[in-house]
């Protein structure tokens, strides 16, 4: 047996899915003014903060869950749900890494994240996110020296309230969608970065979110803020125990870029797919969207999604700025039972504005896949471009693949450009490859990675690889 | 508008010879319609063109009721010249002639079907509008084996004599095996500010050929919303040729269900329109068996503030394994205000299929045009030349080659 079977023996069974037995803290199950006001309370936030939370529910309370989608699943209880679960050991937060629960660094460490700065083996500040608050971050004083803020955000409120106040829901404002509206008034912690004027943030930034309590809702607020001709690469990854019940995360996630900026945001995203006959598994209900607020900025967004029994999201870029570029790379597997609803927009405001978008889907099993996406230039981006690919790759015929681009030019002189296809991988190619000594498996992992080739070289060099393997786990079994 | 259709609904069934069942059956109808109104925004398939407004923005109050009961004269010289054909004439609404003059008579039977209410094959509230609304209705049956000699222009034609009117037509045509029909739909409108409403049904048997071709060319203020319903059996075939074009709102639906192996459906566009025209063209294939083929094409020139629509939906059932679909727009947008909204969508639930599709659009290239003036053409003779080649491309696609030359010559497109 080579190393790629073995690797693949080894991770045959998903291997993120223990639980930490861990004390936990909970907020009252349900929700209401009070559950907010609790969470607001133990994160010990500013009344602006509060008010912030208290408006968004208000208008929570009007909407109604969106129905459009795809994937159908059965009703969330939302009063079933607790809004706040963190480790005992959290409550007086830990100084330094050598306070902090060792069941916690046992977790961390299972999951290949080492948090001990002295075991730093590649470089990558992390902020590792524990149900619903951050338990540690590395690295903070080697960016602190180039002014970089790199925190939870519970800490930036209380440290940087000028900044969040800015910019907090500057992109995804209280009253946007369901489940957007629902974080701002519920979030519980997740990770803020600043990028000062010129600053080339001289390490991947990273956020590890793990769920381990049950009956919990995870909602994350992430914000990255990049000033004035400053980079970052920011990487998210995430697991969850396997449980047979489905659990809901809704993230906010979002990114502001001024002029000259860049961020590249790429996940991995691995949470628990549920089992073979798709039971459990989490939902992955996630708002992300990036301001190209300035000219000449750029937001660039690589995703690899493996995971999750429903993923239903549409990272999205607003080229407000002239000049401002958009990508979006993504590569969206499923296998068994899973179902995706995923893919971009791309609103055109801004002159000049460019936008590229190219997404893989690849499903087997009894699977189910879209492609959404919504291209919009609007009247005043003159000379704007765009172009998108989206391929699908069916593996068998109980799997569903289907691609529904929104096309929207109201400007005479740009650009949009569109194309799709679907197709199985070719008797020839197979062929050829098993001709040449490859087993059928094999063969398939080579015709795969080839098609998900222009995805995955965007990705920072250590998470490439880490992406590569999954796909090639993630198809297991659904060869021949 | 509920009291409106009440009371125009009364007064078209006074005038029918309806069984009390079959006036159940369109009050039915009639209530569904009232319920849903007509299609807005919120709808998905109304999504880019908000039927309900546009009919209030433009027409404002509409009646339902027509008097059927005077004839129309019909002017011959409005006829097709240098083509011989058969006939069926609609003048406001009212059905004035029917002649297959140049067919074998028993080999095509028309049938009255006004006292027979067929459920139509859609969800629309625009179909329930339809089948509550319309007075005669007929069925056209092209007997096994037979080949029409001639085609069939339908005219649509209306006059000033109308004005805010609902017009409902609704057809049916059934081709048994190995027969062939060249359909073409001509609208010919000199009124202004109705709304027609028309819903065809093909039933194409196994080994049979249809080709219909939709013509809507001369400038008109009227609404108009088409739907063509195509049941095919195996080996048969579907043309459809769109040239969208006169009115000043048009929605052209076609529902295409690939029943039968190796039967396929071809469907070809033009958008060519200027000023407020708002058109829109939405098609749904759906491959249900194995070896099923679709093609279509879909091209745009806008103009001035205009806005076309295309919304293409390939549908591959888990069966329907060895499907060919292939789906293509292009738009050219002349004018900073024109905007071109697309939603080309596969839906597809097997694997060995060969699925694609692509959209562009933008404006004119201005290195075609730098190419073609370089060598001597003036600016507007360079646009019109590559605005033409951008067309002709749709137009070539026609497989009739009478017709083809017909519409060439109908929209002034040289070769």
């Amino acid at each position: 047996m080579d190393n790629r079977q073995k690797e693949i023996e080894n991770l045959k069974d998903y291997k993120y899915g223990f639980t930490t037995d861990i004390e936990n803290t909970r907020a009252p199950k349900g929700l209401n003014e009070d559950v907010i006001k609790f969470i607001s309370n133990i994160k010990k936030e500013p009344q602006w903060m509060l008010d912030f939370r208290l408006k968004a529910y208000e208008r929570f309370k009007q909407l109604k869950e969106p129905d459009w989608q795809k994937p159908k699943y059965p009703k969330i209880d939302y009063q079933d749900l607790y809004y706040y679960s963190a480790p005992k050991s959290m409550k007086d937060k830990p100084k330094n890494l050598d306070d902090l629960d060792p069941k916690l660094l046992e977790t961390y460490k299972k999951l290949g994240i080492p948090l001990q700065e002295q075991k730093r083996l590649n470089g990558i500040a992390v902020d590792a996110v524990f149900d619903s608050v951050s338990v540690a971050t590395t690295f903070r004083e080697e960016l602190t020296k180039q002014g970089i803020i790199f925190c939870p955000i519970s800490e930036a409120i209380q440290n940087h309230p000028e900044l969040v106040k800015k910019y907090l829901g500057s992109v995804i404002p209280v009253t946007d969608h369901f489940f957007a509206t629902l974080n701002s008034a519920v979030f519980t912690d997740g990770s803020f970065a600043y990028i000062p004027e010129g600053i080339r943030c001289p390490m991947e930034l990273s956020t590890y979110f793990r769920i381990n309590a049950s009956n919990t809702g995870q909602f994350e607020r992430t914000l990255i803020v990049a000033d004035k001709g400053s980079y970052v690469s920011y990487l998210e990854g995430c697991t969850a125990p396997m449980r047979d019940e489905n659990q809901l995360h809704a993230a906010n996630v979002e990114l502001v870029a001024l002029d000259d900026a860049e961020i590249k945001y790429s996940t991995v995203q691995n949470w628990y797919p549920g089992d073979k006959d798709g039971k459990g598994g989490i939902y992955n209900f996630v708002t992300k969207r990036g301001l190209c607020k300035g000219k000449n900025s750029k937001i660039s967004w690589t995703q690899v999604e493996t995971g999750s029994a429903i993923t239903w999201k549409y990272p999205s870029c607003i080229l407000k700025g002239d000049n401002s570029v958009g990508e979006f790379y993504s590569i969206a597997i499923t296998n068994n039972h899973q179902k995706a609803d995923t893919g971009t927009k791309m609103i055109h405001l801004g002159k000049n504005t460019k936008s590229k978008i190219i997404s893989k889907g690849i499903s087997a099993g009894f699977s189910d896949m879209t492609y959404r996406g919504l291209v919009d230039i609007s009247s005043k981006a003159a000379n704007s471009n765009n172009y998108t690919q989206c391929d699908s790759l069916l593996m068998g015929n109980k799997c569903g693949a289907h691609t529904v681009p929104y096309i929207k030019n109201k400007n005479s002189e740009s650009n949009i450009a569109h194309e799709a296809t679907t197709s199985k991988i070719s008797e020839e190619q197979l062929h050829y490859c098993q001709q040449r000594g490859l087993s059928a498996e094999e063969a398939v992992g080579l015709i795969v990675n080839g098609f998900c080739k222009e995805v995955l070289q965007q990705l920072p060099m250590e998470f490439a690889v880490e992406a590569q393997k999954l796909v090639g786990i993630s198809l297991e079994g659904s060869v021949g | 508008m509920k009291e409106q259709l009440q009371k125009d609904f009364d007064n078209t069934v006074r005038n029918l010879t309806l069984s009390q069942k079959d006036i159940e059956i369109k009050k039915f109808y009639l209530d569904n319609f009232i319920n849903k109104g007509f299609p807005n925004r919120k709808e998905e398939d109304w999504k880019f063109s908000d039927l309900n407004q546009i009919i209030k923005k433009n027409i404002g109050e509409l009646s339902f009721y027509s008097d059927y009961t005077s004839t129309n004269k019909v002017d011959t010289s409005a006829f097709v010249d240098g083509l011989e054909h058969n006939k069926i004439v609609f003048i406001n609404g009212r059905i004035e002639k029917i002649d297959f003059d140049y067919e074998k008579k028993d080999q095509i039977e028309i049938i009255d079907q006004s006292e027979t209410i067929n459920k139509f094959n859609s969800n629309s509230s625009l179909s329930d509008l339809n089948s509550a609304f319309t007075n005669k209705s007929f069925k056209i049956v092209v007997k096994e084996g037979y080949q029409l000699t001639k085609p069939l222009i339908i005219y649509h034609t209306t006059n000033s004599k109308i004005w805010s009117k609902n017009i409902n037509l609704r057809l049916n045509f059934e081709l048994y095996e190995n027969s062939s029909l060249r359909l073409i739909d001509l609208f010919k409108d000199t009124s202004e500010k109705n709304f027609l409403n028309i819903f065809y049904n093909f039933d194409l048997k196994e080994n049979s050929v249809l080709k219909n071709y939709k013509v809507d060319k001369l400038e008109n203020k009227n609404i108009k919303y088409s739907f063509n319903n195509i049941e095919q059996d195996k080996n048969s075939i579907s043309e459809t040729f769109i040239l969208s074009s006169g009115s000043n709102f048009c929605k052209n639906e076609i529902n295409c269900n690939l029943n039968g192996e190796y039967s396929s459906a071809f469907v070809n566009g033009i958008f060519s329109i200027n000023n407020n025209k708002h058109h829109e063209i939405r098609t749904i294939i759906n491959h249900l068996t194995e070896n099923t083929k679709s093609y279509q094409l879909i091209k745009s020139v806008l103009e001035d503030s205009s806005r076309a629509v295309y919304q293409g939906k390939i549908f591959v059932n888990s069966k329907a394994q060895k499907t060919d679909g292939y789906q293509l727009s292009k738009a050219i947008l002349l004018n900073k205000d024109s905007e071109f909204n697309a939603k080309p969508e596969l839906e597809i639930y097997a694997d060995d299929v060969k699925c694609s599709h692509g959209s562009a659009s933008g404006s004119l290239n201005e290195d075609s045009i730098f190419y073609l003036m370089s060598r001597g053409l003036n600016y507007q003779q360079s646009r019109e030349l590559l605005i033409n080649g951008f067309l002709l491309d749709v137009v070539e696609k026609i497989t009739d080659p009478e017709i083809k030359n017909l519409i060439k010559n109908m929209i002034g497109i040289k070769e």
